[in-house]
This record gives C-alpha cells, sequence and structure tokens, in this order.
C-alpha cells in the first residue's frame, strides 16, 4: 500500500485539534500558533497532490479503500480533476482563516480553534469520499463546527442566524439521506452486491421516474448548499452573523459542496432527470444572477451586500454547470476556485474594516482611503477580481461559463451577461461609499493601516488572483480528462435510454458490460487526445 | 530586430508593477525618471519596430509573437499573442509619443501632489493597456487593454478621490464603459461561435471567405459597435466623458487624444474587413458618429467651463472617425484620429497651463484677456485651435476633409451635410474659447491676477512639441487632388474598404467649402465675442429655453438617472422589502416559528462549556451511528 497521502491531509487538522484539547487555555499564543502550524502543514503537503496529479486520466487519484463497518460502507477516499482544485481551495485558506483571528476571537479561543480544525477535516472529507455513506458522515459532521462557530462566536442576532442554517440545511440533508439509501437498496437489487461506491452508482441505470424523485431530493440539498434562488435566505443571515473566518469558509468553500455535489453526484447518476428538469434549474440559476445582484445593489449592511454578491456569482456557476458542455464547466469549476478566492478575500475586507470600526454598516463609512492606502489597494483588487476584470482569475472562469451558457442556450448567456454590469454597479458603488470621498467621520481618522500580519494572509491571495488570471493553463489542464469523463457518461447513459426509449426492461439495471468495455475504449480515446 | 515589438506595452507595465510595490519608498525624482522612461523606451522600440516592419515584405504582414496559451478549454481558445502591422504601428506611435509627452507635462503639473507615484502608476498601466489593445492579435486579448483602459480611467478620474465629485464621475465611467463592454462581449461569444477564432486574421478569414453569413456580420459588428460607443464616447454612452474632467488634466489630455477614446475607431479599423461586409453595420456606424459629431458640438457651444467645452469637442471628433469608418474611408477615420491625438492633447495640456496659471480656474467667465500672461501657452493653444477649427495647411483641415470627402464620394449626402454643419460649429466653439480666455476684457479676480505665470519649461516644452505636431502632422496625409502618390498615409495603411473616386473639380469645390465653413465659424465666433460682446447674453435671454437646454446638456443624464439608476435601486428595494424579506424569508420564519420548540431546545444546548459541546457530539454521533446501523 502506499503512502496514505490523502488520509493524512483529511486528518492533520483534526489531530491537531486533538492536540489543542491538551493544551490549556490560557497559553492563548501557543494554541494560536498550533493551530496555524496545522493548518500551514496540511497545506503543504496538500501541494503534493497538485504537483503529483496525473491530468490524462479519469480515474480516480491517490484511492485509498479500506473496510470500515461493511454492508458496502468502506472507507473508500480519492480525487480527480473536480475535486482536486476544491481541496487545495480548503487547504489554502484555512491558514489565512486562522490569521485572520488572531485578534478578533477574544473569548474561547481553544474551542475556537478545534472547531475551526474540525472543521477543516469535515470539508475535505466531503470532497475526498468516493463512498456514499463516507460522503454523508462528512457532509453532516462538517454542520457540527461550522454550527458552533457561528453560534458561540457570531453577531447579535447569531441564534436565529445559525438555527435558520441548520434548518434549512438539515431539511435538504434528510431527504438526501433518504435518497442515498433508496440508491442503495435498487443498486443491491439491480447488482445483488451492496455498495454506497459512487462509481458503482454511476453504473445504475435507473428508471426515468425513480431517477426523478432521486434527483429531486439530492438537488433540494444541493440547492440549499449553493444556495440557489429561492433558498437563499439563510446566507445573509448566516454571514451577516458569523465571525470574519466563519464567513470566509462559509462563502469559500461551504458553498461549493453544493456545485461540487451536482457535478459529483446529480449529473452522473441522474441524467435523464436532470435533462427533464433543465429548463426550471437554469431559470432559477439565472434568476438567481440578477436577483442576487440587485439585492446586493441595496443592502446597508456590507457583509450582507458581499453576501447577496455571492448569490449573484454562484448562479452563474450554476447556469454553466447546467449548460452541459466542457467550457461551461471547466468554467464553472474555475470560477469555484475564483468565488472563493475573491469572495472570501471580500470577506476579510470586511472583517478588516470591522475591527476597527465596530460596524459594518456602509453609511458609517467614508473616505477610509486616505487613512489605510494599503488596504485601499488590496480591497480594490479583489473587487476587480470578482468583478471579473481580464487579467485577474474572475474573468476566465467568467468568459468560459458565460461561453459555455451561450452554447447551449443563446438567450441565458446574454441575459447572465447582466452580472457583468450589475456587479461592477454594487461592488463600485459600496467601495466608492466606503473608501471615497471627504473623511467626516471622527472615528475613522483613528484607523490604522493594514498590520505586518493582516498583509501576510493578504498577499497570498492577491498573488493568486494574477497566477489564476494570467496563466491559467497549469490548473485549467488538470480538468480536461474528468470534466470530458463526466460528460460522457451522462451521453452514455442518454445514449441507452433513447436507443430504446419505450423499452420497459430498463429498470434501474446495471449499465450492460459489453457498453461499459465500450466506454472503457472512448475513455482511452479521450486520454490521447487531451 | 523587428521582432522585439513585443515588448512595447511591456516596459510601461514593468514600471507600474514597481511603482505599484515601492512607489511610496522612492524618491520623486526617481519615479519621474522611471515612469517618463519607461513610455521613451516604448516610443523607441516603436520606431525600431516600425522600422523594421518597413524592411519585412508585406506579404509576412502582420508580424505575430505568440508568447503562451492564455485561456483554453473546448472550443475557447485565447492565446497571449501581439502583432505588429500597419495599422498597429500607427498605434503604437502615436500613444507611446503622446503618452510621453503627457508623462513629461505631468511631472510639472503633479509635481506637489501627494499621491505622486500612485498617480503615475495608473498613468503608466494606461499606457501599457493602450499599447496592449492596439497589439493584441485577437480579440479576446484585446478585450484586456478595452477593460484595462476602463479600470485606468476609473483610477484617474478618480484620482482625488476625496471629492464626491471625482469618485462618482470615475465610478459612472467605469459602469457606463461596462454596459459597453457587456455588449462587446457578447460580440467576442458570436464571433467564437460563428467563427471558431478570436484571431483577427482568422476573422478576416472567415468574413473574406464567405463563412459568415451577413446577418451574423451585422450582429457581431454591431455589437461590438455597442461596446465603441461606451469607450468612445458616442451617442449613447457618451455621458461618463464631460465628467472625466474631474480628473487632473493630463489625465484627460491622455483619455482624450492618446489613449482609451481612440479604441472604438482602432477597433472598427481593426476589423474593417466586418464592417466592410456588413453594409447595414457600417451605415450605422457613419450615422451614429455624424448625429454625435453635429450633436455634442451643438453642446460644446455654450459651457463655460474650459474643459467642458474641449471634452464636448473630443466626443464630436471622434464622430467624425467614425463618419470615416462608417463610409469605408478606414484610413481616413484612421488619419484623424493621428491627427487629432496631437492636437487635443494640445488643447487640453494648454488648458491645463491655463488652469496652472489661474490657480485652478476652469471657468472662463473669469479669464480673458490672458494672452499677454501666457506667452508660450497662448501661441501654442491658437496653433491647437487653428488645426481642429480645419483652417487650410493645418493637421486637422487634411484630416477632416479626407473624412468629408469621402463621405460625399459615397454619396452619403445627408452625413456628408451633418459633418459640415459639425465644422461650423467646431470652428465657432473653439475661437469662442480662445476669445473668451486669451482675448478682451480680463474678469480674473485681482487675487488670481496677481499669480498668473507662465508654466515651467517641463509643460511647455511638450506644449511646443504638440503644436509642431498638430501643424504637421497631416502632411502624410495630402488630398488626392495634389496627387495619389503623396498619401504617404494610405500607402502605409493600405486598409480594407473602397474609395469611391470623384473628379477633381468636385473634389476641389468640397475642399473650397470645407475652407469655407472653418472661417465662417471662425468669423462668427469672432463677431460675437470681440466685436459684439452683448450679443451671446442677448442671445442667451431671446431664447432662454434653448440656451437652457443646451446648458444643460439636454437634460440626458437626468433622463438616464431617473430611468435606470434610480428605477432599478427603487425597484430592487422593493422587491427586497416586499419579497425577499416578506414572502421568501416569510415563508422560512413561518416554518421556523411553528418549530419554535425546537429551537428552544437547541438554544439550551449552549451552555458554552466544552463538556457539554462534546457530550452532545458524541451522544449526537452515536445515535447516528446506531441509527444507521438499526
Amino acid at each position: 500500500m502506499t503512502f496514505p497521502l490523502l488520509s493524512l491531509i483529511t486528518f492533520l487538522p483534526l489531530a491537531g485539534s486533538v492536540l489543542l484539547i491538551f493544551i490549556p487555555k490560557e497559553k492563548r499564543a501557543s494554541l494560536l500558533y498550533l493551530a496555524l502550524i496545522f493548518s500551514l502543514i496540511t497545506f503543504i503537503v496538500s501541494l503534493f497532490l497538485f504537483f503529483n496529479f496525473n491530468g490524462h486520466t479519469a480515474d480516480p487519484q491517490f484511492v485509498e479503500k479500506a473496510p470500515w463497518i461493511g454492508y458496502g460502507i468502506n472507507y473508500h477516499i480519492g480525487i480527480d480533476g473536480i475535486s482536486l482544485f476544491l481541496i487545495l481551495l480548503t487547504t489554502f485558506l484555512f491558514p489565512i482563516a486562522i490569521l485572520s483571528s488572531w485578534n478578533y476571537i477574544q473569548s474561547r479561543v481553544k474551542e475556537y480553534l478545534i472547531f475551526i480544525l474540525m472543521l477543516e477535516t469535515g470539508i475535505i472529507g466531503v470532497f475526498v469520499s468516493l463512498n456514499l455513506f463516507l460522503f454523508y458522515v462528512f457532509w453532516e459532521a462538517m454542520l457540527i463546527p461550522m454550527y458552533f462557530l457561528i453560534g458561540t462566536w457570531g453577531g447579535p442576532r447569531r441564534i436565529y442566524a445559525t438555527l435558520k442554517f441548520v434548518l434549512f440545511t438539515m431539511l435538504g440533508s434528510l431527504l438526501m439521506l433518504v435518497a442515498i439509501f433508496s440508491l442503495y437498496s435498487l443498486y443491491f437489487k439491480a447488482s445483488g452486491t451492496y455498495s454506497f461506491n459512487i462509481f458503482d452508482f454511476h453504473n445504475l441505470m435507473l428508471s426515468s421516474n425513480m431517477q426523478i424523485w432521486l434527483f429531486l431530493a439530492f438537488a433540494l440539498a444541493f440547492a440549499i448548499k449553493v444556495p440557489m434562488f429561492p433558498f437563499h435566505t439563510w446566507l445573509p443571515d448566516a454571514h451577516v452573523q458569523a465571525p470574519t473566518a466563519g464567513s470566509v469558509i462559509l462563502a469559500a468553500v461551504l458553498l461549493k459542496m453544493g456545485a461540487y455535489g451536482f457535478l459529483r453526484f446529480a449529473l452522473p447518476i441522474f441524467p435523464q432527470a436532470v435533462e427533464k428538469f433543465l429548463p426550471l434549474l437554469a431559470i432559477l440559476s439565472l434568476i438567481g444572477i440578477i436577483y442576487g445582484g440587485l439585492m446586493a445593489l441595496i443592502q446597508k449592511d456590507a457583509k450582507s451586500l458581499v453576501a447577496y454578491s455571492s448569490v449573484s456569482h454562484m448562479g452563474l456557476i450554476m447556469l454553466a454547470v447546467f449548460s452541459l458542455n466542457l467550457e461551461s464547466i471547466e468554467g464553472a469549476i474555475y470560477q469555484m476556485i475564483n468565488h472563493g478566492l475573491s469572495t472570501g478575500a471580500l470577506f476579510l475586507c470586511v472583517g478588516i474594516l470591522y475591527e476597527r470600526a465596530h460596524t459594518r454598516l456602509i453609511k458609517d463609512f467614508g473616505g477610509v482611503s486616505k487613512q489605510m492606502p494599503v488596504f485601499a489597494a488590496f480591497f480594490l483588487i479583489c473587487i476587480l477580481s470578482s468583478v471579473g476584470l481580464p487579467g485577474l482569475n474572475g474573468f476566465v472562469g467568467e468568459i468560459l461559463c458565460i461561453f459555455g451558457v451561450f452554447k447551449a442556450n443563446q438567450v441565458l448567456a446574454i441575459l447572465g451577461v447582466s452580472t457583468v454590469i450589475l456587479a461592477a454597479g454594487y461592488l463600485l458603488w459600496m467601495y466608492q461609499r466606503i473608501m471615497h470621498g471627504p473623511l467626516e467621520k471622527k472615528k475613522i481618522l483613528s484607523f490604522k493601516d493594514m498590520n505586518i500580519r493582516e498583509i501576510i494572509y493578504f498577499v497570498p491571495i492577491i498573488i493568486m488572483m494574477f497566477w489564476l488570471g494570467i496563466y491559467p493553463q497549469m490548473f485549467l489542464r488538470k480538468m480536461d480528462v474528468s470534466v470530458q469523463h463526466l460528460l460522457n457518461q451522462m451521453a452514455q447513459k442518454e445514449k441507452i435510454l433513447t436507443q430504446n426509449p419505450k423499452d420497459p426492461s430498463i429498470k434501474n439495471q446495471l449499465i450492460p458490460k459489453s457498453l461499459e468495455k465500450e466506454h472503457h475504449k472512448n475513455k482511452k480515446k479521450e486520454e490521447k487526445t487531451l | 530586430m523587428s521582432d522585439i515589438f513585443w515588448l512595447i506595452p511591456f516596459v510601461p507595465a514593468l514600471s507600474a508593477l514597481i511603482l505599484a510595490v515601492f512607489g511610496t519608498k522612492l524618491p520623486k525624482k526617481y519615479i519621474s525618471y522611471q515612469a517618463c522612461g519607461a513610455v521613451l523606451i516604448s516610443f523607441g522600440i516603436s520606431i525600431i519596430s516600425f522600422i523594421g516592419l518597413l524592411q519585412t515584405p508585406q506579404q509576412n504582414y502582420p508580424l505575430v509573437k505568440n508568447l503562451f496559451t492564455w485561456i483554453h478549454a473546448g472550443l475557447f481558445k485565447a492565446n497571449l499573442s501581439l502583432q505588429f502591422d500597419p495599422l498597429s504601428a500607427v498605434m503604437a506611435l502615436v500613444v507611446s509619443l503622446v503618452g510621453f509627452l503627457i508623462h513629461v507635462y505631468s511631472v510639472g503639473y503633479m509635481a506637489e501632489d501627494k499621491g505622486y507615484s500612485r498617480y503615475f502608476t495608473y498613468l503608466n498601466l494606461f499606457t501599457f493597456s493602450m499599447l496592449l489593445l492596439v497589439m493584441a492579435s485577437n480579440i479576446v486579448l484585446m478585450f484586456v487593454g478595452w477593460e484595462g483602459v476602463g479600470l485606468c480611467s476609473y483610477l484617474l478620474i478618480g484620482f482625488w478621490f476625496e471629492k464626491h465629485s471625482a469618485a462618482t464621475a470615475g465610478k459612472k465611467a467605469f459602469l457606463v464603459n461596462r454596459i459597453g463592454d457587456a455588449a462587446f462581449l457578447l460580440g467576442i461569444l458570436f464571433i467564437f461561435i460563428h467563427i471558431g477564432s478570436g484571431e483577427f486574421t482568422a476573422i478576416h478569414q472567415a468574413v473574406g471567405g464567405g463563412a459568415v453569413t451577413q446577418g451574423v456580420a451585422t450582429l457581431i459588428a454591431i455589437l461590438l459597435f455597442i461596446g465603441a460607443t461606451g469607450k468612445s464616447a458616442q451617442i449613447p454612452l457618451y455621458v461618463w466623458l464631460p465628467d472625466a474632467m474631474e480628473g487632473p488634466t493630463p489625465v484627460s489630455a491622455l483619455i482624450h487624444a492618446a489613449t482609451m477614446v481612440t479604441a472604438g475607431v482602432y477597433m472598427v479599423s481593426r476589423l474593417n474587413s466586418l464592417y466592410a461586409f456588413s453594409a447595414a453595420a457600417a451605415e450605422i456606424v457613419a450615422l451614429v458618429g455624424a448625429l454625435t459629431a453635429v450633436y455634442a458640438a451643438t453642446m460644446a457651444l455654450v459651457q463655460n467651463d474650459i474643459k467642458r467645452v474641449l471634452a464636448y469637442s473630443t466626443i464630436s471628433q471622434i464622430g467624425y472617425m467614425f463618419i470615416g469608418c462608417g463610409v469605408g474611408a478606414y484610413t481616413a477615420g484612421m488619419f484623424h484620429l493621428y491627427t487629432h491625438a496631437f492636437f487635443k492633447s494640445l488643447l487640453f495640456l494648454a488648458a491645463g497651463s491655463v488652469m496652472h496659471a489661474l490657480s485652478g480656474e476652469l471657468d472662463m467667465k473669469k479669464m480673458g484677456g490672458l494672452k499677454k500672461y501666457l506667452p508660450l501657452t497662448y501661441p501654442t493653444f491658437l496653433v491647437g485651435a487653428i488645426a481642429i477649427a480645419g483652417v487650410p495647411f493645418f493637421s486637422g483641415f487634411f484630416s477632416k476633409d479626407a473624412i468629408l470627402t469621402s463621405a460625399f464620394a459615397k454619396g452619403e449626402y445627408f452625413i456628408w451635410a451633418l459633418g459640415i454643419a459639425g465644422a461650423v460649429l467646431t470652428a465657432f466653439y473653439i475661437f469662442r474659447l480662445i476669445f473668451l480666455t486669451f482675448h478682451g476684457k480680463e474678469r480674473m479676480k485681482p487675487q488670481v491676477k496677481e499669480h498668473i505665470h507662465e508654466s515651467p519649461p517641463v509643460m511647455t516644452i511638450p506644449l511646443i512639441i504638440l503644436a509642431f505636431f498638430s501643424f504637421g502632422a497631416g502632411y502624410i496625409g495630402l488630398p488626392a487632388v495634389l496627387g495619389q502618390k503623396l498619401n504617404v498615409f494610405n500607402q502605409f495603411l493600405k486598409l480594407g474598404g473602397h474609395e469611391a473616386h470623384i473628379s477633381m473639380g468636385i473634389e476641389w469645390l468640397l475642399i473650397l467649402i470645407s475652407i469655407a465653413v472653418a472661417f465662417t465659424g471662425i468669423f462668427l465666433a469672432y463677431m460675437f465675442y470681440i466685436l459684439k460682446p452683448y450679443v451671446p447674453s442677448m442671445m442667451a435671454s431671446k431664447y432662454p429655453r434653448l440656451y437652457k437646454v443646451l446648458y444643460n446638456k439636454y437634460y440626458v443624464d437626468e433622463f438616464y438617472n431617473a430611468a435606470f439608476v434610480n428605477s432599478t435601486i427603487k425597484g430592487s428595494e422593493l422587491i427586497y422589502n416586499h419579497f425577499d424579506l416578506k414572502v421568501i424569508d416569510g415563508a422560512v420564519n413561518g416554518t421556523a416559528s411553528s418549530t419554535n420548540f425546537s429551537g428552544k431546545i437547541l438554544s439550551y444546548f449552549q451552555s458554552g462549556l466544552i463538556k457539554d459541546y462534546a457530550l452532545v457530539f458524541l451522544l449526537g454521533v452515536v445515535i447516528f451511528i446506531g441509527y444507521l446501523l438499526f
């Protein structure tokens, strides 16, 4: 057996949180440094994944498999070109999140750090799981630290916000759990073996009717997580109440789980149901883009503004996911990284302002640029990245998304392009009101510019924004095969159904072996051509 | 040596990067040398590459340097690759030369400003963006420069961000440009869908080879042109440019002359095969250009702010360039772009020199008689005014005449007539400006008058150089009546499009009309503002409505604000308060309050003791696993 790299990355943060338990809570500095070191090591180790990742195969890599509970419940993890970047994004952002909490968190630092590190394990676990049961365990487990992070260290209305967040998510998760077990039993009926293996489910051919029900259950869970319109109202509340690090993680990584869920499960397992609901899903995504943008325009609280901008940006990502072509899905994955960086960074900016002013209301600011020139520059770059200015990361994802959508449906793309104008509108207007204009509020005169710690955690983000914007090849090429494979999987199921549209024998069965062989041949071909 | 052309944009980029990171720690003197030096190096490389281009056989045009693949996924592929051909060469030379002079002038103009390094960072970045725009070999990379100049205009117009008006003007520029950019982006997508590549050579081949239908070509051409109306300040997206004078004056010169507003004209010329193929799109370009030329000139007639007059004059002059492009005379359009770059930057910088002398005064009603105080600014300003008015033997005459002659030759008499009308107005408003500022009674406040001084040499030398070009730049594009061979500019550029020919007699007649028109305008201004200075105010009171409408710029800003900005915000607020909070969230809260019970239990758990949390956590896990195992 090879070195369990992936397990190491997944559980290093958890090990860190266990270690933290044994450090007395008075030793604030040791606690902070220990947590930081664990998250940093996790990030460094995760870089091995990036450099050793083979972009020429669609098979999962760094696979580890061990029996666990039995009945198909195994410890089975691995990554492909879709999950790779979400893991890297997670490990990249956690040290930053910890650094941003350095002074912000004053009470119960120890517990805070324990939850942060637990959260990291939970999130990575979601992205590496290849066993649906394991996936669900991580999916739910991750809620617990998040619940406490917002509920304990959040703002005045934190209880309401956490409750809303948890109830929303639980509602989706419970239905998903039912669907998972239905899949499990359907697979057992079709094959005679117990399995929660994702790839086994990929080979399961379900009747259209069954697909629809199961898809709806999965889709609801994921749509709430994204969040797609009209399931978005938990997001602004959760963001406004969460501590800065919580908002960063929430926006940058947690929301991506919804989109990831669609890519990993909903699309390849239920292609016919997806096909059926495509108009609805696409229109909801489009509404999300425009609606989120319009709502962002009039928010009075800076954090709430960024939260609604997330709804808008995630709308574009989902629209791209549902466009079902290579360009759009690569664009969507790329845009997930971009959104993680730029929105995460915007929350950090709001956090930096909050630490100085103890308010997030836009009207309480004005003319801050004069007092904080370095911060002004960083803040502006983050905004431009979010707006999709060419040369920065946002543009690459945005143009691929829009191009992919355009290929699928020109009207949707033309309406979706409005995001280009709206995003510039709400973000630059916010920037103007906070940073520009005469310095009239006396309180602002006491603001100090960014300190070394803040600059240290900001610089890597800025570097990545330029890197992803100028040389995306390094990242895009690692996605090609995985994304193409996903599309082929969908097309293949489509083919079986269209060849025998009325054949009653196609009911919850496995994909015939003969087709699977052909599929493998195709896969080899893909690998050669790409 | 001709393969170093790709360095042209990157020298200012490097300089901008250094200034951005270390700028605040560097001495002012070093900053000035580096910022100006970088643009001078770009100009030097442009000249070397230009000479190299002349020695290259024409079938090898354009020279292309592909640096690396930038964005590639499936059918979408854009390289980071630059190209150099006559069109790019002309633009690179103009941008780097005029840009360099504006940089030098800024050293004097901004000497006392606290944001000195920030200013030159932006200025270098601006030059880089524009050079990238004109040298990109594909439309996606061109879009990088296209958005880049938009960004830099935002940064520089809002340079003095403590002023509300400046910050607002900067944002307005960016947003209005973004509306155009969204259309431009759609144009790019249509190009990729129908042509499969964004490379200009591929687009020309596809259009020339009949790979796209007339309808598709028209659609693409119009979408891209909407982008151009934003960037080049044409109807209906011109509204940002008059406000753009909130920035430092050299910035206005840069935006109005060398960079930014010329981008749209360059884009249409670059894609000339597309516009030549689609007659409908070309007609729209010419018509929008002609209407803008007259419309903007009427607003320039009554403004009292010296920079505002020049701003409307730019909008009007760009309109002329679009007339040229629209009637298929791309070289004439480009020729006017080239001469305009000199005389408009001269006019702006000279206006800046006037402001400098008058402690920042912009209102022409508080000027007058400055001729004797500003012995260098006055004659250079006058040269610029003569050039833009279209007086023979000065550069503006040749280029404007080339455009109007082409329009007439193509049979576009209506557009030609609009152009002539615009020419009268142009000559009038620019000499109104000259007379109000430099002649007549001295209307300055006494304390301002005491401090009047001519600008330092670092500012006046660029003025003299620009004045020289404003006079002489036209001689490389002499009218056809003097001999076809004499138009070196035409022969070098060789842009597509057919230029219709007319008889010598008619051409001479058109030239005479142009000359007459220019002198009429000047004479009217002389009569109104020197001979009978009471006439303008008399007319204003006689036609108060007309005067008010012109002075308030046809109330277009007010209309846009009411129709688009405020209604969007009001509508969004309505949706937020009555739909998002009440309907969607109301449903959620309704569900929640009915399960209030569980909420109470949950909050009870929040005792804040870690061992309680751990216990609950453990309990949960146990129950969960137990449940799953049945």
